[in-house]
C-alpha cells in the first residue's frame, strides 16, 4: 500500500531529503546560502543556534539528522563553537548517510564554505532524487499531533477528528505520539486509567504535576490571550479540548524529546524540562513541539489549529486540520481538511477522521500537504534539560539498540 | 455529540451546565439546543460559552462532562461564560485539587 525509502537501521522514510544543519547561529546564514540555491528540490535547513553546549540539542540535532525522512546530511560549523561536530559527525556515517562537515573559519570565509556546501549539495542530490522507494505497511508510520492557535472550536471539532484518525492509525500498528503536558492539566487522572500499566499511569500523572509546577513558577501556563478571545475560559478547559487529540487507544508508553517509542501503539511526549526552571518558557512557539516530535521518528505531523496556523516544518510534512469553519473560508489554501463543517452540518467526527487517515496515507506515498507545497520548513530549537526516562516509561519493551 | 443543523448552541454533553455557541447571538436571541431552548442575556461570540443551566457562585462549569474551572458569581440561564465569571481551579491551587479530585473518583 505505501512505499518509502529503507535505511540502515531498518526504519523507512517517506522523504529523501538532504538536511544541511548548522551548529550555532554564526554558520546559519552560510547554510542558508547553501540551501538558497536549490528551491523545491528536497534541500532543508535546520540547526541550533547555541554557543554554550547543550546535550538536548546535541540528541535532537543527532536524531534529526539521521531520521527516516533524510537521506543525506551536510553540517556547516563556524569552528569555535561547544557543538561536537564530529560526535554529530559520525553517528550520521554509522548511519550509511552521506555526511560531510564544513567548517567556516578552516575553509576561509563565507563565499568558499558557500561554494563548498553547493557542490557537495549538487554531487549528493541526484542519488537522493533516484533513489528506489520500496514497500511499507502502516504498522511503520510515526505520526504525531500537535494543536496551535485553538479556539472554542478546536476541541469541537478538528482535535477529536484527529483522535479518531489516531484510533484508526493505531488499530493498524502504527505509532502515534500526542504531547504538550501543559495543555493537558486537569486531564491527567483520566489519562492515567488509559494507561496500559498502573506504574505508567502514575508516571503520566507526575509528568503533567511537574508542567503544571513548572507553569506555575512562570507565572502562567501554556494560554495565549487568542484563546481566551476564540472563547477559551481556563486551562483544564484548553486541556480537555487538546486531550481529544490523543483519540481513545490505550497509552502504551511515555517518551522525551529524542525517545523513539519502541513498539506501535500511542505514546505522550513530554515536552517539560527536568529540574528547576532554568531556560525560561517550555516551548517558545508551536515549531519547538514540532521538531521535538519529529525527533521522536515522526514521519509526519496533524496539526489542528482553530484560529488558524500556517506552519509547516523541516524534514517531516505537517498536515493542516482547520477546526473553525470561519477560518478555513478566510484561508483555506494552507489547510488540507476542514474539520470546521462538523458544527454547520456537514460531516460527523468519523467522517472526518477517516479523510485525515487517507490523507496520512497520500501524503505518505508522496503527495505534497498544503504547507510543503507553499514552501514552509520552519524550524526552532532551543536550550533545554532533560533527564532520561525510567524503564516503567515503555513497559511494552526497550527503545532498539539505535535508539540508545 | 453530532450537532443538529437547527442548534446554535452546542452541548458537548448531556450534563453540561454551559454549551458552545456556534453561531453568534444577540441579547434577546432564542437559544436551541439538544435538550432545550433559552434566550440569550448577552452578546456572545462565535465559539463562545453560554449558560444553559443556572450556576450558583462556586459551582463547578461543566462542559464535555468535565469541570472546566468555578463561577466566581451567580450566572443565569443565557449569559455569556467566561474569564469574567468563571476561574480555573488548577493554576495556581493546582496540586490540591488535582489530587482531591483523583481521590473522589478512586
Amino acid at each position: 500500500m505505501l512505499k518509502g525509502f529503507l535505511r540502515a537501521d531498518g526504519r523507512k522514510g517517506i522523504r529523501n531529503y538532504l538536511v544541511v544543519a548548522y551548529l550555532v547561529e554564526c554558520a546559519h546564514h552560510v547554510a542558508a546560502e547553501i540551501v538558497r540555491a536549490f528551491p523545491n528540490q528536497g534541500v532543508h535547513l535546520i540547526g541550533f543556534p547555541g554557543c554554550f553546549p547543550s546535550d538536548y540539542a546535541e540528541r535532537i540535532m543527532q536524531r534529526l539528522c539521521t531520521h527516516p525522512n533524510v537521506g543525506a546530511c551536510l553540517i556547516v560549523s563556524l569552528g569555535c563553537e561547544s557543538f561536537n561536530r564530529r560526535n554529530l559527525e559520525e553517528s550520521v556515517a554509522a548511519s550509511g548517510r552521506p555526511v560531510a562537515t564544513l567548517v567556516i573559519q578552516e575553509l576561509g570565509g563565507t563565499r568558499a564554505t558557500v561554494r563548498a556546501g553547493q557542490d557537495w549539495v549538487r554531487e549528493n542530490l541526484p542519488a537522493l532524487h533516484a533513489a528506489e522507494r520500496v514497500p511499507m505497511t502502516v504498522s511503520e508510520l510515526v505520526v504525531g499531533t500537535i494543536c496551535g492557535g485553538s479556539d472554542g472550536t478546536s476541541g469541537l471539532t478538528a482535535n477529536p477528528a484527529a483522535g479518531r484518525a489516531f484510533d484508526l492509525l493505531v488499530a493498524e500498528g502504527a505509532t502515534a505520539i500526542f504531547e504538550e503536558t501543559g495543555e493537558l492539566i486537569g486531564c491527567e487522572y483520566f489519562m492515567a486509567d488509559r494507561a496500559v500499566t498502573p506504574e505508567l499511569g502514575k508516571l503520566l500523572i507526575e509528568c503533567v504535576q511537574k508542567a503544571a509546577r513548572y507553569y506555575s513558577t512562570l507565572g502562567h501556563g501554556s494560554f495565549a490571550p487568542g484563546n481566551a478571545e476564540g472563547g477559551l475560559s481556563t486551562i483544564e478547559e484548553k486541556s480537555l479540548g487538546a486531550y481529544s487529540k490523543s483519540g481513545q487507544s490505550p497509552i502504551a508508553g511515555l517518551i522525551k524529546p529524542g525517545d523513539l517509542p519502541p513498539t506501535g501503539g500511542l505514546y505522550l511526549l513530554d515536552v517539560v524540562p527536568d529540574g528547576e526552571v532554568r531556560f525560561g518558557f517550555p516551548n517558545i512557539s508551536d515549531n519547538a513541539e514540532i521538531v521535538e516530535l519529529i525527533a521522536c521518528g515522526c514521519h509526519l505531523v496533524l496539526f489542528t489549529t482553530g484560529r488558524g496556523s500556517v506552519v509547516g516544518s523541516a524534514i517531516s510534512p505537517v498536515i493542516k486540520i482547520c477546526a473553525n469553519p470561519e477560518t478555513y473560508r478566510r484561508m483555506p489554501e494552507d489547510m488540507d481538511v476542514n474539520a470546521g463543517r462538523i458544527l454547520e452540518g456537514q460531516a460527523t467526527l468519523d467522517e472526518v477522521g477517516r479523510e485525515i487517515y487517507g490523507l496520512v496515507i497520500e501524503a505518505a506515498n508522496g503527495r505534497m500537504t498544503c504547507s510543503e507545497a507553499l514552501g514552509h520548513q520552519e524550524f526552532i530549537l532551543t536550550y533545554k534539560y532533560f533527564e532520561p526516562i525510567s524503564p516503567a516509561c515503555l513497559p511494552l519493551g526497550a527503545p532498539p539498540a539505535y535508539a540508545r | 455529540m453530532q450537532p443538529n443543523t437547527r442548534c446554535n448552541v452546542l452541548r458537548l454533553s448531556p450534563g453540561d451546565n454551559v454549551g458552545v455557541v456556534i453561531r453568534a447571538v444577540s441579547p434577546g436571541e432564542l437559544l436551541i439546543f439538544d435538550g432545550g431552548t433559552a434566550t440569550a442575556i448577552d452578546s456572545i461570540p462565535y465559539g463562545h460559552k453560554v449558560a444553559i443551566c443556572p450556576i450558583k457562585c462556586g459551582e463547578k462549569v461543566l462542559k464535555y462532562a468535565a469541570p472546566i474551572g468555578s463561577a466566581v458569581r451567580d450566572i443565569s440561564v443565557g449569559e455569556h461564560v467566561h474569564v469574567h465569571n468563571i476561574k480555573s481551579d488548577y493554576l495556581p491551587t493546582y496540586l490540591r485539587e488535582g489530587e482531591a479530585r483523583y481521590h473522589e473518583r478512586a
